[in-house]
């Protein structure tokens, strides 16, 4: 087995009384997709906000490449090369393509901005990416439509030679279209060599392009599995019931933990 | 799952991207794509252009003392303090803020410069950074009321409009005056840019403009960049000599009314007014802080998500408002020739907001050039000048302003609809 990229072991997390994740392990290998599936509430965007760095653990291990790591902040995060590109996008409407992808990490040269090389790059990037449906990176993104804004994030926090794109429900409003490319471009991350978490909700996303898939149930991991060990049917009863014939968690933690 | 596409990295020229290269490569598509973002909702100066031109048209009908050269120069001036206001309005307006106190905080700086000549003895200059001193306080504990306390900006500038007026009316007294006759202040208004030195500055301009327009085409199409025509380069720097030179050669005429006397040259305060539009062209469109505050202006959540310290930049935006306030306080007294305790209360602020909101800043935050203050403000100041040559009644001046600033907010929310819905 690969090396994982990045580790989480036995991480607990509390909020005031309820104890949203029990001992949860979790790893992204690299040039692997990795799905993080759950109903809602199970603590799929709690175990992503920990690993962002945004909330800190109460408890567990965060590693990276082997090695245990202390986590802050965002910041400490998107410094170990991992970006996270949310549900709501965070881009800027006002802006054409090459100002968000570099917004906040904007290139100077003397005391203005470098156009030119924030161009260059951000053009190299997409090409990189096999990006083909944006007609111009000078056009706002106002103008883009839900698949090549989501793209645009996507290759925002590939910009910066991130190891590790958690991407979260980045299919949840795009057409069919739209989400086939979407998922073209997380299989290609993958292909370059990035470890690529996808947080989603549709299961033919999930087997289109996943290679693991990490079941969450109540804060619990029902299941880490090849995606192709597992069927449809036995990753939704993973979801619901937290158990599935062997695979599972042994008893309703539900009850057992009352 | 193929292995081979991280080592095929293709280059920019052959990844589909070399079509915006082509995009826009003619004057016609330029003008073609421009016609697109006018019909989104994207109209930019072009409303204040068009109502330049309808009210020159009008007054000049109604009265052959609007076009002379003497009258001009008058509107330039009567500008000045107007144009300065409204580009630090532009900075709050970028936020999607707004800030009531801005021609009051220019009232009470103007004040203290005045205090600091007459009572200090102190030179123009170490006067006139007093009162920018004091603007930017102003604008600092107004910027921190508004980011850190999260006080609604309409709030915490109004009732520093409020307060902002007790400055002046207890440094000066109910019912008296300060003479602003400094030689150089007072020349801002009065005096002119001699004859000559107007002419090498215009020339200056247009060649450097066309310098750099020409070395920004060249580096950009060397690289392959996404850039405008040639034409369109050329059509720019044309326009621009035009205009420039065009006024040179008018307010270097002798436009004095009586042949005797000979008044001729760019008033001072132009010189004043074009050094701060470069300078805040440049921060907004070529630093990171101007980016930074386009950023927090379209999405805030996404500019703080980015790493920008929105508050500070906030703050910056406060502070650079209340700053341009003090200056255009400085040019209102330099044009009246004194401050009184009612100084910066009255019109200016709405004034400034109308000019800025007019060229084509939106009051929605995200959209606006330092440039829109200058040709919102020509129209401004236009309307109490052209009226006034037709003696009106003062109150048909508030009518006409009023409605002027209610059409120029009612074409941004328009616009803006329209932007929304077209996706430009």
């Amino acid at each position: 087995m690969v090396e994982p990229l990045l580790e989480l072991r036995g991480v607990n997390k509390s909020f005031g009384v309820v104890h949203v994740l029990h001992d949860v392990d979790f790893a992204v290998y690299p040039g692997q997709v990795t799905a993080l599936v759950g109903d809602n509430g199970a603590g799929k965007s709690t175990l992503v906000k920990i690993i962002a760095g945004i909330y800190g653990r109460d408890s567990g291990d965060y590693l990276f490449e082997g090695k245990k790591v202390e986590v802050h902040g965002p910041r400490d995060v998107a410094a170990l090369g991992v970006e996270v590109v949310y549900q709501d996008l965070a881009l800027c409407d006002n802006l054409d393509i090459v100002q968000n992808m570099f917004l906040g990490r904007e290139e100077t040269k003397g005391i203005g901005l470098d156009e030119v090389t924030m161009e260059s790059r951000a053009r190299e990037t997409l090409a990189s990416l096999s990006v083909r449906t944006v007609k111009s990176v000078r056009q706002s993104v106002a103008s883009l439509s839900g698949g090549q804004r989501q793209t645009v994030a996507i290759a925002k926090a590939v910009l910066w030679n991130s190891k590790i794109v958690l991407l979260d429900e980045p299919t949840a409003a795009l057409g069919v279209a739209q989400t086939r490319q979407v998922l073209d471009l997380v299989r290609r991350l993958a292909d370059r060599g990035l470890g690529v978490v996808l947080i989603s909700h549709n299961m033919g996303d999930v087997f289109e392009v996943a290679d693991r898939i990490t079941a969450l149930y109540l804060g619990r991991v029902a299941a880490d599995v090849p995606a192709k060990d597992v069927t449809h049917s036995q990753v939704v009863e993973l979801i619901t019931a937290g158990r599935s014939g062997d695979l599972g968690i042994a008893e309703n933690p539900a009850t057992a933990t009352v | 799952m193929s292995a081979d596409t991280d080592t095929a990295s293709p280059t920019p020229a052959a990844s589909g991207f070399d079509r915006d290269n082509v995009q826009a490569a003619t004057i016609g598509d330029s003008a073609r794509e421009y016609v697109n973002r006018l019909r989104g909702g994207d109209m930019g100066s072009l409303p204040a252009i068009l109502g330049l031109i309808f009210l020159f048209v009008v007054f000049s009908s109604l009265n052959d003392r609007f076009l002379t050269t003497y009258n001009m120069a008058n509107l330039v001036i009567q500008a000045g303090s107007i144009i300065v206001l409204a580009m630090g309005i532009v900075f709050v307006l970028l936020l999607g803020e707004i800030d009531l106190s801005a021609g009051v905080a220019g009232g009470a700086s103007a004040t203290i410069i005045a205090l600091m000549l007459i009572d200090y003895d102190w030179t123009w200059w170490m006067a006139t950074l007093a009162g920018v001193a004091v603007g930017a306080v102003i604008g600092l504990v107004i910027g921190a009321l508004v980011s850190m306390l999260g006080i609604p900006s309409f709030v915490v500038t109004l009732a520093f409009f409020l307060a902002l007026q007790a400055v002046p009316l207890r440094l000066i007294g109910s019912g008296g005056s300060l003479r602003f006759n400094d030689e150089v202040l007072r020349g801002l208004s009065i005096k002119n840019v001699p004859v000559t030195a107007g002419w090498i500055a215009a020339v200056v301009i247009v060649v450097g403009f066309a310098a750099l327009s020409l070395w920004r085409y060249r580096s950009l199409s060397a690289k392959g960049l996404i850039h405008e025509p040639l034409g369109l380069v050329v059509l720019k720097i044309g326009v621009l000599a035009a205009v420039v030179l065009g006024l040179t050669a008018l307010l270097s005429a002798n436009r004095a009314p009586n042949p005797n006397f000979n008044i001729s040259g760019i008033p001072w305060v132009a010189p004043v007014v074009i050094a701060l539009l470069l300078f805040w062209t440049f921060v907004l469109t070529k630093t990171r802080f101007g980016r930074h505050l386009y950023a927090v202006g379209g999405n805030a959540e996404a500019a703080r998500r980015a790493g920008i310290n929105v508050l500070r930049v906030k703050i910056m935006a406060f502070v650079i408002c209340s700053s341009m306030a003090a200056i255009s306080g400085l040019l209102a007294a330099s044009y009246t020739g004194k401050v009184s305790p009612g100084s910066g209360g009255g019109n200016e602020l709405l004034y400034a907001v109308g000019a800025a909101v007019i060229g084509g800043t939106s009051l929605f935050g995200g959209r606006g050039r330092a440039m829109d203050a200058v040709v919102g403000g020509l129209v401004i100041a236009t309307i109490p000048n052209g009226l006034g040559l037709l003696n009106q009644a003062s109150y048909i001046n508030f009518l006409v302003t009023g409605g002027v600033l209610l059409l120029a907010a009612s074409v941004d929310a328009i616009s803006r609809r329209r932007r929304s819905s077209a996706g430009v």
